[in-house]
């Protein structure tokens, strides 16, 4: 029964059997979707371009966008700072905004081409998508708002897609209710109730989660991504939570100023960032302008001499893993705060390759973490517990030795 | 000064009377309902157009649409009574084709009182339209419902608190005008002689009792309605005591 009109199979082998079973054969199901629902074996790979934009989109206030990818289906997180033009990106997409110049196409049809002259309407594009601030018609139960774009379909059939949309998302005991009677999980399912019963060919989610309280988030977002993963159809994800990202993202796209800097699967993207602001996206809390002095191969690591952005003349040397890089090329180097340890005496017997001696500065305390600000040549912050502290006595002013491991060395490009 | 302007004041109180023109009365009705109803029908497209458009020269129709409210209603009442009369092309065509004028004539009223109480119906109109979430409009395209569907599944529900008052305000100005109707309605019972031209001509009468009822009668619709609109936005602003 559950597997009822899932044909694919590559749905089944990664399918997390809970989300499967949730979605079920409730979604997509129109004609263009034969394949699947004949229980033929999916042609398509899961390399293959679900989805081309190519785009270039200029705002009032001097941001351009400027984007060409490709993705295949299932979900594509696009991460980027506010600002960025994530959700200009998803406007394009929808048909709410028009680009200058591009070709955007959807499972083979062609939504807009600046050169052929196509511009599709929004009302035909046949776009899922939920907003930010989830947009549900303030005026319409649960019921109503699910129903509503289903305009040309009627009756008995009307009736079972509506059912199944509600069944499936958990939200059928709330069908008569208003979204102000709803709680922010339960809003947000009405929303992606409302776009997946119009059986869309992409599903737009521009920060869905962003207006919840934080401790819902992450049990909501793992509730999303059993709804949305084996959908039969691209998703595109915009967040700027990092976390979000690592929950539910199998590709990713990161974009800064209106470009794309950086994509592949979140761990390719943040564990070895580029660009600085994916550094500092990805939680690097100290940034270092570098120049390579030494390279030693046979290593596999790197002397860089690092130097704050700020204190120019105070310079340390440090051991970072090995990059293409030459001799006095200059780079950046990310820390993590959480990576970095504090010691109140020499430290011996590390495997740790880089112990500074350095100066605490200050000690802050934000929540249950204590931020200190370490001098040692260069100024770096530093993440401690509040145990750590207490038990170490530190006080500003204090001796401490910084250890950071070579491989919590992050190498940026410029 | 008193006894100059209102030589019969000073003689007795001024009582109610029990005499009421209920000819002038139905009449002021007809015509308060007509104009409220032809507004409705001529304000939702104008004020959609004026919530959404982009023209840049947007600003000279919300000028013209506003100017009654600034206009003495005898300067109103002066053009329409040319445009109706023989002057005018539209006049001398409406002639030709009907045999009549519109001047003095209860359908001529209508036009006049029409263009008189346009800001009122236009403008709430206009202002709750344009205050209605943008992002329900495109998440209403997206779902693929056309602007006509969106403007009546989304648009107009949510704007009930303008199109209340659009059509209180609407009401009550048609029903109060005077400048208007006696320039362009003359003073004809039963076909153009509303209400507030009876007081006038009550007074005129120096029957002031039966101006008291007459006037009365009007405050206290006026009052009913004006207690209407602001009793139904405040239960939007949400401050109305739960039950």
């Amino acid at each position: 029964m559950v597997l009822k009109g899932i044909g694919f199979s590559r749905s089944v082998s990664r399918a997390d059997q809970r989300g499967f079973s949730r979605w079920g054969a409730a979604v997509l199901k129109n004609p263009a979707d034969n394949v699947i629902e004949s229980a033929k074996p999916r042609l398509q790979g899961p390399t293959d371009p679900a989805v081309q934009v190519r785009i270039q989109k200029k705002r009032e206030d001097a941001f351009e966008l400027d984007v060409a990818f490709t993705i295949a289906q299932g979900i594509t997180i696009i991460f980027g700072a506010s600002g960025a033009g994530k959700t200009t990106l998803l406007d394009c997409i929808a048909g709410l905004t028009t680009p200058e110049w591009g070709h955007i196409a959807v499972g083979g049809r062609v939504l807009f081409d600046s050169d052929r002259g196509i511009n599709l309407p929004v009302q035909n594009r046949r776009i899922g998508y939920v907003f930010q601030d989830l947009a549900l018609f303030p005026h319409l139960s649960v019921k109503a708002n699910v129903v509503y774009g289903l305009s040309g379909i009627h009756g008995q059939e009307c009736e079972q897609r509506v059912h199944k949309a509600l069944d499936t998302l958990s939200i059928l005991p709330l069908r008569d209710r208003r979204p102000a009677q709803l709680s922010g999980g339960e809003r947000q399912r009405v929303a992606l109730a409302r776009a997946l019963v119009t059986e869309p060919s992409i599903l737009l989610l521009d920060e869905p989660l962003a207006a919840l309280d934080l401790p819902v988030r992450m049990k909501i977002a793992d509730d999303l991504r059993c709804s949305i993963q084996n959908l039969p159809v691209p998703v595109l994800y915009v967040t700027h939570s990092r976390d979000e990202v690592f929950m539910l993202g199998e590709r990713m796209l990161v974009l800064e100023r209106g470009k794309i800097i950086a994509q592949g699967t979140p761990h390719e993207v943040l564990s070895a960032p580029r660009g600085e602001t994916v550094a500092q996206l990805a939680g690097f809390e100290n940034i270092f302008d570098a120049q390579v002095t030494a390279i030693h191969e046979e290593r596999g690591t790197m002397t860089c001499r690092v130097g704050s952005t700020r204190f120019e003349t105070a310079q340390v040397e440090i051991e970072t893993p090995l990059v293409h890089a030459v001799q006095d090329a200059k780079l950046r180097v990310g820390i993590s705060a959480g990576d970095v340890l504090l010691a109140t005496s020499v430290p011996v017997g590390l495997s740790a390759r880089n112990i500074l001696p350095g100066r605490l500065l200050s000690l802050a305390q934000r929540d249950m973490i204590i931020v200190a600000r370490v001098d040692c040549g260069v100024e770096l912050s530093v993440h401690l517990t509040l145990g750590a502290r207490d038990s170490l006595e530190l006080v500003p002013g204090r001796q401490v030795w910084v250890i950071v491991k070579t491989h919590s060395c992050h190498l940026l490009a410029e | 000064m008193a006894a100059v302007t209102m030589p019969r004041m000073e003689a007795a109180a001024i009582t109610l009377s029990v005499f009421m023109d209920w000819q002038a009365f139905w009449l002021t009705m007809r015509l308060a309902f007509s104009v409220t109803a032809l507004l409705l029908i001529i304000g939702f497209p104008l004020a959609y157009w004026i919530a959404f458009s982009k023209w840049r020269w947007k600003f000279l129709v919300e000028a013209i649409v506003g100017l009654p409210i600034v206009l003495p209603p005898t300067v109103l009442g002066f053009y329409v009574l040319i445009a109706l009369g023989q002057r005018s092309l539209f006049g001398r065509w409406w002639q030709s084709m009907t045999g009549h004028t519109l001047a003095f004539t209860f359908a001529g009223l209508v036009i006049g009182s029409v263009l008189y109480s346009l800001p009122f119906a236009v403008q709430p109109l206009a202002a709750s339209f344009a205050n209605v979430d943008s992002r329900l409009l495109a998440a209403s395209a997206v779902l693929g419902v056309s602007k006509l569907q969106t403007f009546w599944r989304v648009i107009v529900p949510l704007s009930t608190s303008g199109l209340v008052t659009a059509m209180a305000l609407t009401f009550a100005h048609t029903m109060g005008e005077f400048g208007v109707v006696l320039m362009v309605g003359g003073n004809i019972p039963g076909v153009t002689r509303t209400l507030s031209i009876n007081i006038y001509d009550q007074v005129q009468d120096l029957n002031y009792s039966a101006a008291n009822t007459t006037a009365l009668v009007l405050g206290a619709i006026a009052f009913m309605l004006l207690s209407l609109v602001y009793s139904f936005n405040r239960r939007l602003w949400k401050v109305w005591p739960r039950i």
